[in-house]
């Protein structure tokens, strides 16, 4: 039942876009989002339409499967859409009963809603692009300049890698467990929702006990091999800049410009 | 009544890149009564086969069939089927949960709709069946146990639900050699006492050779040899072809009849083993 559901969602080809330094991934898509806060009329969204139609050609990752990264927030754009469509003041385009739709108010939906798609697809593309061990090692290298205020960069991406990695151990765990009880008469599958939840100790109680073995085992394992923290530890995969940012931090460039003289002009 | 196996094929991940076909049109039988050992080098499938027989998982052609009653066809009597056909797991005692041994072990009797008395009193039969004084272990934690007494709880849990057919799926793995020993008494005992058939999966030769009736070797998903362990044994370079080491008595007798030694073929047990180079021996030195 586990088999095919997929973690994060990174796709995994060879493109410039998933080759490209993980920083500055991260870089891009935080100032991507502010940008897209910066402008103000739909003419506007087409400059932003039209780079992420370049980044999506250049990183191969089908256009199918990036619009399939909009569908678990397709009810928040609905949302947002009703809302600003029925709350907005204004002149009065069409009533029904209570129902005023005003011009105001269509133009603020249509315009949250293409803000929000955009935005999904985009910051969708950095996990598209990246897989999840190599965007920790960008969040961790981009934390840590906060070390010197006490936050432990490489404690946390440490641990986000950890629980990454765990994932579809702990998947196949539970699929094995519930097996065996299923074995023993057990039946995860029927009842009402009191008597479902009950049914679920015999797989929680065991999969539990497995997780903290697990962490018991892992943590002996990485001491065995003197692992201490963060501090003067090297690392395999060395992030450099290489030309491939260059150029990528150059075409960022001229679509910022474009944003920002589009709204000053 | 036999469980019954006909053509079975069963695929993984279908449609996705990962597709790998597990079992390749696998015909077996099990008789009431029987001890077999089913044995195959890791992915040859084993396990998954002995996961149909219990309707864990449907198989993608083919039927199987228990006691007469066609596997997966009706939803209702998979719990019958699987009270008939009890199995456990490789390392079975990851599946305890509950306070007490007494309960843990309760639990498939409990899934069955069992009477409190009938339920007590196969919980006490099933302790007793794996070698626990039932009074000193039932309100015990079973996380406080040992490894291999854990083992014989779970062990216990799948025998209280009166299995006709008890699978066993690598139940000496990762145990040392006491423990290895007790699980393999316990299951002989078991099986003399009482008509279950045992049907026991192993990767190993060496285990199950001296136990079985019969033994199934899977390879690559389909169903390699089948004969009794005499008949298996005397096959030894096709068994270590596909992977599967042989028991030690089969490879000293293969290589002294490699030298001209007169040994027979089919030896066993050391015993046998050791009768045997004690004839030859003498016949030379007269």
């Amino acid at each position: 039942m586990f088999r095919n559901l997929t973690i994060g969602q990174h796709y995994p080809v060879d493109s410039p876009v998933h080759n490209l330094d993980p920083r500055l991934k991260i870089i891009f898509t935080i100032i991507f989002i502010i940008s897209l806060f910066l402008i103000e009329s739909f003419v506007g969204f087409l400059i932003v339409a039209a780079f992420l139609t370049v980044v999506i050609t250049i990183s191969k990752v089908p256009l199918k499967f990036v619009i399939k990264g909009l569908r678990p927030i397709l009810f928040i754009i609905l949302v947002t859409f009703l809302i600003n469509l029925l709350m907005t003041p204004g002149r009065v385009v069409f009533s029904l009963g209570f129902i005023k739709i005003t011009e105001e108010g269509l133009r603020q939906a249509g315009f949250m809603a293409v803000r929000l798609t955009l935005l999904i697809m985009g910051t969708s593309l950095l996990t598209l692009t990246t897989s999840p061990i190599i965007l920790t090692d960008g969040i961790e290298a981009l934390l840590k300049p906060f070390t010197k205020f006490g936050l432990p960069a490489h404690e946390l991406a440490m641990m986000m890698t950890i629980a990454l990695r765990f994932i579809p151990t702990l998947m196949e765990e539970t699929e094995k467990i519930m097996k065996a009880q299923k074995s023993r008469g057990a039946d995860f599958e029927s009842g009402n929702i009191v008597s479902r939840a009950k049914n679920l100790v015999p797989l929680l109680v065991p999969l539990f006990i497995s997780a903290f073995r697990r962490a018991d085992e892992l943590a002996m394992a990485m001491e065995a091999r003197c692992y201490r923290g963060g501090v003067n530890r090297t690392r395999m995969r060395q992030m450099k800049i290489t030309k491939g940012d260059y150029a990528a931090a150059f075409i960022f460039t001229v679509y910022l410009a474009a944003v920002i003289v589009f709204k000053i002009w | 009544m036999p469980i019954r196996a006909e053509n079975i094929k069963y695929v993984y991940s279908e449609g996705t890149p990962f597709r790998t076909l597990a079992l390749d049109g696998i015909n077996v039988q099990i008789n009431q009564g029987e001890f077999v050992g089913i044995i195959g080098h890791t992915g040859s499938g084993k396990s998954t086969l002995i996961q149909l027989f219990n309707g864990l998982e449907p198989a993608t052609e083919g039927t199987v069939e228990v006691d007469g009653t066609l596997v997966g066809e009706d939803k209702k009597r998979l719990k019958t089927i699987r009270q008939k056909v009890g199995l456990v797991f490789q390392y079975p005692e990851y599946q305890l949960f509950e306070e007490t041994v007494a309960k843990d072990v309760g639990f498939g009797p409990l899934n069955l709709g069992l009477s409190e008395e009938e339920i007590s009193f196969r919980v006490k039969e099933a302790l007793e069946l794996v070698g626990f004084n039932y009074n000193k272990i039932k309100d015990a934690s079973p996380f406080e146990l040992s490894g291999g007494q854990k083992r014989r709880v779970a062990i216990a849990g799948v025998l209280a639900m009166k299995p006709d057919y008890l699978i066993l799926d690598e139940p000496t793995a990762g145990l040392d050699p006491a423990g290895r020993n007790e699980i393999f008494r316990q299951i002989k005992k078991l099986h003399e006492l009482s008509d279950v058939s045992v049907i026991l999966v192993s990767h190993s030769m060496e285990d199950i050779a001296k136990l079985v009736d019969r033994v199934i070797v899977l390879c690559k998903g389909k169903v390699h040899m089948e004969g009794t362990p005499k008949e298996i044994y005397s096959e030894a370079d096709e068994l270590e072809r596909i992977g599967l080491g042989i028991p030690q008595t089969a490879s000293i007798v293969r290589e002294l009849r490699k030298r001209g030694f007169n040994i027979k073929q089919d030896v066993l047990t050391i015993e046998e083993a050791k009768e045997e180079i004690l004839k030859e021996v003498r016949r030379r030195n007269v």
